[in-house]
């Protein structure tokens, strides 16, 4: 019998995510260079460390531009409800492989992701801004820009654990990479992770 | 730059050990204000020996010219008139990098031995390792490294480094013509500077002292001031410079608890995987099937 696919990502969808993907690989492999001494030598994967210091903030831009347009596909699916509240108090038996309440198109770890990384884009963004040299950095004053130096690294740090978690999710639970590679997710795997979803994508009961 | 010396103290962005075995003295240049007269010798000596050419520029009012710290202009004379102690004084700063013993710029500098800090003192930048972030200048608590426009790399006064690895006291020094600046064992440094100081206090300045500031572990360029107790009377010196807490918490504490959270993130997902195993769909009583 053939398998029962539903559309989750269209191909824009699909290429949106993977040019922020990409962007933030290049981002976090630079800025974790110039984050921790031991691994200067990362900025070798840009060629030099003056390139990589160049580069880092354009691709921060491109980042940035490609996830505000995931900003607006996504927020309103993201909207935290009462459901989201259950999953987030029940997430012992959720990482235990049971799902819990009747979730839509997102759960409320997926949510709580979604809200992390816009907070962490948005000051990325302007304290990325205040500490960009040689352009914007002399317009500001040698505080701020220490207290953006500050907040920038501690939000990129925040990104990466997350991110990492996000990778994991994805990792874990089988059937989800293929939703953004693919486009397509299994019938099976809407029923059980996504039902509310699942119903209103195929108008029939879980 | 690389075969200079083994006499490193601490090298940016290293946090394993320097070369140790070596303990040469720690030198220092001390700047008696009060035998200054802003000939501005000294700003040429540095342009000369240095190789350095700041634009010239225009009056702008006052004596100051350059008006700022360069990548062209390591050191510049600043000249400032106050009423604050009953009478108009003009006070002339000798202004440039003070060779702090814990420097901010080194602290926050990311790239391997982009600056290098010598046992005798002198805080060096090696311009060829230096990428361009300018963070060193965030770090700096006394607003001295300046990026270059030509090359985006960051400059400023070596105390002459490579005039003092043979001997030779700085430009600067060589060249002043009141004896203002002078330059030996920081120990030496400081008794000429008690002897000043007793002088100056017996002519009527009785705040007269060394300004030799403790937050940043003292510095290796002192000043003789009349105003001791009020060094931000000569042209905003600061009272109490230290690396700022913000820049501490940035390069110290952020780091072990950045490490924690990004190995915890990637701990957790391993050991998640090995022990709960993979989520499937067609999986439903996972539960029950692992008992």
């Amino acid at each position: 019998m053939k398998e029962q696919l539903i559309q989750r990502y269209s191909a824009p969808e699909r290429i949106n995510h993977w040019v922020v993907a990409v962007c933030f690989v290049l981002l976090a492999i630079s800025g974790l260079a110039f984050f921790y001494p031991a691994f200067f030598w990362l900025t070798g994967v840009f060629g030099t460390p003056q390139l990589a210091r160049i580069i880092h903030p354009f691709v921060g831009v491109v980042m940035f531009l490609a996830f505000a347009r995931q900003f607006f596909r996504y927020w309103h699916h993201n909207l935290i409800t009462s459901e989201d509240v259950k999953w987030m108090k029940s997430v012992k038996e959720v990482m235990k492989g049971n799902e819990v309440g009747d979730i839509g198109k997102y759960n409320g770890g997926q949510k709580g992701m979604f809200w992390l990384m816009c907070a962490c884009m948005a000051v990325l963004l302007i304290s990325g801004f205040i500490i960009w040299r040689p352009y914007f950095a002399p317009s500001f004053p040698i505080p701020l820009i220490r207290l953006a130096l500050l907040a920038h690294a501690s939000s990129a740090v925040a990104l990466i654990a997350g991110i990492i978690i996000h990778v994991y999710a994805a990792l874990w639970v089988k059937g989800t990479i293929r939703a953004m590679v693919e486009g397509v997710v299994t019938h099976a795997w809407a029923k059980k992770h996504h039902p509310r979803w699942y119903r209103d994508m195929t108008g029939k009961k879980s | 730059m690389a075969l200079q010396s083994l006499d490193i103290l601490r090298r940016s962005a290293t946090p394993t050990a320097t070369p140790q075995a070596r303990t040469p003295v720690e030198v220092a240049k001390l700047i008696d204000v009060s035998t200054c007269i802003g000939c501005k010798a000294c700003q040429v000596a540095c342009s000369e020996w240095n190789d350095l050419r700041e634009e010239v520029g225009s009056c702008v009012g006052v004596y100051d010219n350059p008006t700022d710290l360069s990548a062209q202009a390591w050191t510049v004379m600043r000249f400032a008139e106050t009423e604050a102690n009953g009478k108009l004084e003009w006070l002339i700063r000798k202004d440039g990098c003070m060779h702090c013993a814990d420097p901010g710029c080194l602290k926050a500098c990311p790239s391997p031995g982009a600056i290098i800090q010598y046992k005798n003192g002198i805080v060096d930048f090696h311009q060829e390792n230096c990428i361009g972030c300018g963070y060193c200048v965030s770090g700096c608590p006394f607003n001295v490294p300046r990026l270059s426009p030509a090359d985006n790399k960051a400059y400023k006064c070596s105390l002459c480094s490579d005039r003092v690895a043979v001997g030779q006291e700085p430009a600067c020094v060589k060249t002043c013509p009141t004896g203002a600046i002078q330059f030996g064992s920081k120990e030496d440094m400081k008794e000429v500077a008690s002897t000043r100081i007793t002088d100056l206090k017996n002519r009527g300045y009785q705040h007269a002292g060394l300004y030799d500031p403790e937050g940043v572990g003292g510095t290796h360029v002192m000043y003789v001031l009349h105003h001791a107790d009020q060094p931000e009377l000569y042209s905003n010196l600061p009272k109490d410079p230290a690396i700022s807490t913000t820049v501490s918490l940035w390069k110290g504490l952020l780091k072990p608890l950045a490490t924690l959270g990004i190995a915890a993130a990637g701990l957790f997902g391993f050991f998640h995987y090995i022990t709960v195993g993979p989520n499937r769909p067609d999986d439903e009583d996972h539960e029950e099937n692992r008992k």
